[in-house]
């Protein structure tokens, strides 16, 4: 199946080329990082983690949310998203792809990874995160293949790999639950420091991930001969819809409890993030924009007349992505360390070099995502409707 | 196995300098008998022990400006920190390296300062480093057991494992652990290098070692050699007779963020006393 992936026409190829030099331009500063070490980063001694650790934070998310598509298709026998799950599992090897190039490009001593095996420490979450994250990705591959690879031959898939699907669901909660627990269990970051953290990590997972599969589904069906269907999009959109209510709600909970409390410590990194604090406004104008974006969607998606014109879905889906992507791949991670342990504003922004390695590793993923899809539609398209079931 | 104790502890005394390279110390069974030892070398008779090692902090002997720099400056220079500057001389905070310094008293206890108080309180500044914590959150998170508890106490670090994840100054509730951004040997003046200490790298983290390196030849921590007369004092808090214990047993001794529930081993006098 592998081959199909290089046989495609020529906006395939300029697209993978357009792609592959964005991967070429973040590997050349990439290096220059390695050389010169993480100081060519915005990054400090008091925001000791930024865009990086923000950009894998919101990637675990949306590798989780395929299991927004295998819930409905898998457990309650919902046959329309029997054609987008693939789309679902193929989004998740690319997100976990990006998840492990982020962690790697943010290591001090990347040559030292495998330290993390040769001493196994069970206290320490990094240690888990690593082991459900690789588990995750292992899982995805398995089923991913499997199961298009019996599409491809017209043949219902083997039992035995229900198994792995069904391992796949409790395993997309553990992999974000674990990754809110990097932040949820340190003792003096107030922003990080709440019970709710793993459930609002999931809510704006299965909000983002989702609403990023519909912009690629509608995309998959403009430059393809694969259509995913009017109704398997409007499905998800109203799967998007519940998700980004949930992750509003569990929001104001936080916002309550830090202000209502009166505990400064609790306020202030909100503050900072939103009004600012000891005259640093640094993020006050991102922020906005989230929430701007994020209210702008709520509009158009809870409307069922707005939602269903595609073209309004599609606008929500975009603002809505923009809007967790600022939230949760940045704010969030800045939110964290600021103020300081001394209760200091040491306000940090990428650099330019940063931000060139965090675009090569998008382009990575969607470098994988564009080749895993081709073959995904490719299957898809020979089959021409027929259904098979799973 | 035909090596003996005294010919496994010489190798591995070689191959780990002065506590840096724990991971020999993984081959002997001896860590689960009786936990991490400082030296992985047969230990020095001059050496200082304790069961568990702490600090008192006594800022108000502390005279002039001059008093707290020379302590600083003695555990910078003892333990090779990079010293990074701008062009125009002011510390260059970026790529900055802190094992002690100082912070004012609202910084330092932040929440416990209040509007009335004096200035002369609220703006005194007070030395900070590692706390040494019962319970150090940093080596809760560390992936690698590069951060480690000693039996004594120390928090210890081990450069050569640490992959710099940095997941341990997201934990440190004390803003202690500093990472190396760029090449340390760069900021590091190599007329006045420490030539008894190593160096880093770029890419690990650090931080405050209560001069582990020192007790083991029987010497004080630098920065209490270098503080004016009783104005610190280290010993073992466990042993009733030591210095610390008395003062931290007759007389208010305030620790940051004590409510954590890190159980710093570093206290503050708070307005100064006689004793000692």
């Amino acid at each position: 199946m592998l081959e199909k992936a290089f046989e495609g026409g020529k906006s395939y190829w300029a697209w993978l080329m357009f792609l592959g030099a964005l991967a070429l331009i973040g590997v050349y500063y990439y290096i220059q990082q390695f050389q010169f070490g993480l100081g060519l980063t915005g990054l400090h001694r008091d925001v000791s983690w930024g865009l990086y650790i923000g950009q894998f934070t919101f990637l675990v998310g949306v590798a989780a949310s395929a299991v927004m598509l295998v819930i409905p298709y898998y457990l309650h026998d919902f046959k329309k998203f029997g054609k987008i799950v693939i789309l679902g599992e193929f989004l998740a090897i690319s997100a976990v792809t990006m998840c492990i190039l982020f962690i790697f490009v943010d290591m001090g001593q990347p040559m030292r990874i495998m330290n993390v095996v040769l001493h196994p420490t069970l206290n320490s979450v990094m240690f888990w995160d690593s082991v459900v994250l690789s588990g995750y990705l292992a899982i995805n591959l398995l089923v991913g293949w499997v199961t298009l690879s019996a599409d491809r031959k017209g043949v219902p898939p083997p039992k035995w790999i229900k198994f792995f699907i069904y391992l796949s669901i409790p395993w997309a909660v553990s992999i974000h639950t674990v990754t809110a627990f990097l932040y949820a269990g340190l003792p003096a970051r107030h922003f990080w420091l709440s019970a709710v953290m793993a459930a609002r990590f999931l809510a704006s997972a299965f909000a983002a991930g989702p609403a990023l599969l519909i912009i690629l589904g509608l995309i998959v069906r403009k430059v393809t001969k694969f259509d995913p269907g009017k109704e398997p999009i409007q499905a998800v959109g109203k799967i998007v819809t519940y998700a980004m209510f949930a992750n509003v709600f569990l929001l104001g909970l936080e916002f309550f409890t830090a202000f209502y409390s009166g505990i400064p410590g609790h306020a202030q990194p909100f503050k900072y993030l939103y009004v600012g604090l000891e005259g640093h406004t640094e993020l006050v104008p991102l922020m906005w924009t989230s929430t701007i974006l994020a209210v702008l969607a709520l509009v158009l998606l809870v409307f069922p007349q707005l939602r269903k014109k595609e073209g309004l879905l599609a606008f929500a889906c975009v603002s809505l992505f923009i809007s967790l992507w600022i939230d949760k791949g940045f704010g969030l991670i800045i939110g964290g360390f600021v103020p300081n342990p001394f209760e200091e504003v040491h306000p940090y922004w990428p650099t330019m070099p940063e931000a060139l390695i965090t675009l090569g590793v998008w382009a990575i993923g969607f470098l994988v995502l564009s080749m895993l899809y081709k073959i995904a539609v490719s299957v898809r398209e020979r089959m021409a409707g027929i259904e098979i079931e799973h | 196995m035909s090596l003996d104790r005294r010919q496994f502890l010489k190798i591995a005394g070689i191959s780990s300098i002065l506590g840096f390279g724990a991971s020999v110390a993984s081959a002997t069974h001896t860590i689960w008998e009786k936990g991490l030892e400082p030296p992985q070398i047969e230990p020095n008779k001059d050496g200082l022990i304790a069961k568990r090692w702490a600090m008192v902090v006594d800022m108000s002997k502390f005279k002039t400006d001059e008093d707290i720099k020379m302590v600083t400056n003695a555990c910078h220079q003892t333990h090779n920190v990079p010293d990074f500057r701008n062009p125009d001389g002011t510390v260059d905070e970026k790529f900055e390296i802190k094992w002690i310094w100082q912070e004012p008293y609202e910084r330092t206890f932040p929440g416990a300062e209040n509007q009335f108080m004096s200035e002369h309180i609220k703006g005194m500044p007070f030395l900070v480093f590692c706390n040494h914590c019962d319970n150090p959150p940093c080596v809760r998170v560390c992936p690698t057991k590069a951060t480690f508890k000693l039996s004594n106490g120390v928090t210890m670090q081990d450069e050569h494992r640490c992959i710099g994840c940095r997941f341990c100054m997201a934990a440190c509730p004390y803003g202690s652990r500093s990472f190396n951004w760029t090449d340390p040997r760069k900021a590091i003046n190599a007329a006045t290098e420490n030539k008894a200490y190593p160096t880093r790298t770029k890419g690990v983290v650090e931080k405050c070692t209560f001069c582990t390196e020192r007790l083991q030849f029987g010497k004080m921590p630098a920065c209490v050699e270098a503080a004016p007369k009783g104005a610190m004092f280290f010993g073992d808090i466990e042993d009733p007779n030591s210095e610390v214990r008395k003062i931290v047993s007759s007389q208010l001794t305030i620790r940051r963020k004590p409510e954590l529930g890190t159980g710093p081993a570093v206290y503050y006098v708070i307005g100064g006393s006689d004793h000692a």
